[in-house]
């Protein structure tokens, strides 16, 4: 326990209440450790707003759930009706659910970008691949989240979305069909599977966002944000100040709290801008098919997931049975590298034969549409092993080869043309495209090891470079 | 490298190009933009009470909301309710639904936010219910006489053919990539309408309006808060800008 502190009578009245708190919970100790002294490098960049938004948006959604939870009524009958009710007749409703519906968007806009930024800067190398493996875990309950909070408004793309996503569950040998049941409570997507869905939406789910969002941020305050230098700031031989404060760092608080406070403001002028004047978003945010209410008679013409989802879809889409042939001649390629490359015991090339050998039986027997949900699944789990996959001597980008920008750039186009593909009906050329991508996709992953390490890196500084404002 | 970014520009054309030509049988065309006057809205109203309501519902707009658009409970209630209805009531069909599957092999969808759902790429919905509303021609092949070259085998006939009269579209066959496709070229009046062509376009326009309005009541309130928090964020963004570059300048 700490110290009991007394304090001077005439101390005035703030500073008297401060002090009793203190003395019976950790205040001032946890804003100081978090806030005003956690240390973030000075050299931080606009890709470092992304974390202080997701944790804005975070709060616009749980806060406007809140007040559309009271007026949303989650029974089949109803739901349609009470959402139309809340964009007409509940004061300020129609404000409410646009900044939800926009927040759904913009979470994964500021997301996506979070990601990305860690992954340019090596943000997951050690010792930060328990924030990035939070982080992964963040962004995989998230889309558990969004798919499940999407069924709500029970317009006809909530309910055949939810169909199709769930009778994927269906492929998985020897469950599936049950495990699909178990998900729907029902034999085909009804009012059990609303009241279930909105019961995980609104409590089961974000109570595991939340915590996952703790975690994440203790164990980043714990290693220290990383930097656009990939250069340690609190590592052994960094620079201290006499008070044994990391020369290149700089106090959270106010400094990087100004900063997002900036940021921010530039942030809600382009939501803004989208809640007031482009709701929908060209059908985007709001799917046009979505203001017809649920009719499990009548199937759309063109089922699509809304945007965020999309490249994850275009990936499920590309395993077709043609397509299991390139795979299976992936998994062969990669067994016979295995074995003639890498120095392995012969026990272990054994292993990776028989491995091998197993899942390509595996690839033939079951189903094609199966391993289209491992690759969608596959896709996302993927990202959880990133730090263990980057053997690059270097972190951030600034210092790797050049062409690692190249690559990290088809790498981003890549990911929006599946993203494209996913939004449009299937086509012929589609198809090739996005069984190209999904190639690419994994390829860039698991090749990483290899690949990683290629090439000529440039001299890391031993301090990063600030310029001052 | 660049090969390969030109092979997926080319392949996203392809299939961009693919996905254009599953379109309507007319070009969509662009609904006059009216839900900001008032007198347009009222006529709309006073057109949907009278030709729509009878068989669609609009069963999520109430009558009082009408007073949006200027009018008063006094003018709401003596004039667009049904006897039965009180001022508060939502808008709602007097057609049997099981009479109207087998009268039209559908029920009439609920109208309320028509406009926003059958928008689409390239098009609003209030564009595609003014060009939908303005394709009927008598077609003696089908059940209820008209058929229509957006919608084709339209359960519905035309609603305002009293207004429109018959007409006929004139085809002309043009070959377009190898194809033989039929392309409108006219349109030929039969028995006439009580309307004349310009003020039966004045006139769908309208209604078009106050079902687009009706979609989103809140929708020219929602414009007009938007440009006043767009200036207050402005100014704040400004503020924020400044107070940032404060505590940044002494920072070495």
């Amino acid at each position: 326990m700490a110290e009991f502190k007394e304090i001077s009578p005439d101390a005035p009245l703030g500073q008297k209440a401060l002090n009793w708190v203190d003395n019976r919970f950790p205040l001032s100790k946890l804003f100081n450790e978090h806030m005003a002294e956690y240390y973030a490098p000075k050299n931080f960049n606009w890709w470092y707003i992304f974390g202080s938004l997701a944790l804005l948006v975070l709060v616009i959604q749980i806060v406007t759930g809140i007040f559309l939870v009271m007026h949303y009524k989650p029974d089949a009958n109803l739901a349609f009706a009470s959402v139309e009710y809340i964009m007409r007749d509940v004061p300020w409703g129609w404000l409410i659910r646009y900044m939800h519906s926009t927040g759904a968007s913009a979470f994964f806009i500021v997301v996506y970008l979070h990601m990305y930024r860690g992954l340019i800067y090596g943000s997951y190398r050690k010792p930060r691949e328990l924030v990035w493996v939070f982080g992964c875990a963040i962004f995989l309950v998230l889309m558990a989240e969004a798919f499940m909070g999407y069924l709500l408004p029970w317009g006809q793309m909530s309910y055949w979305g939810a169909q199709v996503i769930v009778n994927l569950f269906s492929a998985i040998p020897f469950v599936g069909p049950d495990l699909a049941l178990l998900i729907r409570g029902d034999f085909v997507v009804g009012d059990a599977t609303l009241n279930r869905f909105f019961s995980f939406h609104v409590i089961a789910v974000p109570l595991v966002l939340l915590g996952l969002v703790v975690a994440h941020i203790i164990a980043l305050h714990e290693v220290g944000s990383n930097n656009p230098d990939g250069v340690e700031i609190k590592g052994p031989g960094a620079p201290r100040d006499a008070q044994g404060h990391p020369v290149d760092g700089i106090p959270f608080h106010p400094y990087y709290s100004v900063h997002d406070i900036f940021g921010v403001s530039l942030f809600l002028m382009v939501f803004s801008a989208i809640v007031f004047f482009a709701p929908e978003f060209g059908g985007y945010f709001l799917e046009f098919n979505n203001f017809i209410p649920a009719d499990p008679l009548v199937t759309p013409l063109h089922i699509a997931p809304v945007w965020y989802f999309t490249p994850f879809y275009s990936m499920l889409r590309a395993i077709t049975s043609e397509m299991m042939y390139a795979l299976i001649a992936c998994v062969l390629l990669g067994a016979l590298l295995g074995v003639a490359k890498a120095k392995l015991s012969l026990v272990m090339k054994g292993a990776v034969v028989g491995g091998a050998v197993v899942l390509v039986a595996l690839m033939m027997a079951i189903d094609a549409k199966f391993w289209g949900v491992v690759a969608m699944g596959g896709a996302v789990i993927i990202l959880f092993f990133l730090p263990w996959l980057d053997n690059s001597p270097v972190k951030s980008i600034r210092y790797r080869p050049n062409w690692n920008k190249w690559l990290y750039a088809v790498f981003v186009i890549n990911f929006l043309i599946l993203g494209y593909l996913g939004v449009l009906p299937p086509s012929p050329v589609g198809e090739r495209v996005s069984q190209v991508g999904t190639l690419f996709y994994f390829g860039f992953f698991l090749l990483m090891p290899w690949w990683s390490r290629l090439g000529e890196f440039k001299p890391v500084p031993s301090r990063i470079n600030f310029k001052p404002h | 490298m660049k090969k390969i970014l030109l092979g997926f520009a080319l392949a996203l054309g392809l299939s961009a190009s693919a996905l254009a030509a599953g379109g309507f049988g007319v070009p969509i065309e662009k609904a006059p933009n009216r839900t900001n006057d008032v007198a347009a809205l009222q006529n709309g109203a006073k057109i949907f009470v009278n030709y729509c309501l009878s068989c669609h519902s609009a069963a999520f707009m109430r009558y009082n909301r009408l007073r949006d658009i200027g009018l008063t409970d006094k003018q709401i209630a003596e004039n667009l309710t049904f006897a039965t209805d009180k001022i508060g009531d939502t808008m709602k069909a007097s057609i049997d639904p099981r009479q109207a599957k087998e009268w039209f092999g559908a029920n009439p969808p609920d109208l309320t936010v028509i406009a926003r759902s059958r928008s689409g790429a390239g098009y609003s919905g209030a564009d595609y219910l003014y060009t939908l509303l303005r394709s009927y021609y008598r077609d003696e092949t089908k059940p209820t006489g008209w058929n229509n070259l957006v919608f084709p085998n339209i359960g519905m006939p035309h609603p305002l053919w009293e207004l429109q009269g018959e007409r006929k579209p004139i085809m002309e066959k043009v070959t377009s990539h190898g194809h033989e496709v039929d392309v409108l070229k006219g349109w030929e009046q039969g028995k006439a309408g009580t309307l004349s062509a310009a003020e039966y376009d004045q006139n769908v326009g309208d209604l078009v309006a106050y079902l687009q309005w009706m979609g989103e009541p809140a929708q020219n309130t929602r414009v007009r808060l938007g440009v006043w928090v767009m200036l207050f964020l402005a100014l704040f963004t400004v503020v924020a800008w400044r107070l940032n570059a404060s505590f940044w300048k002494d920072v070495k």
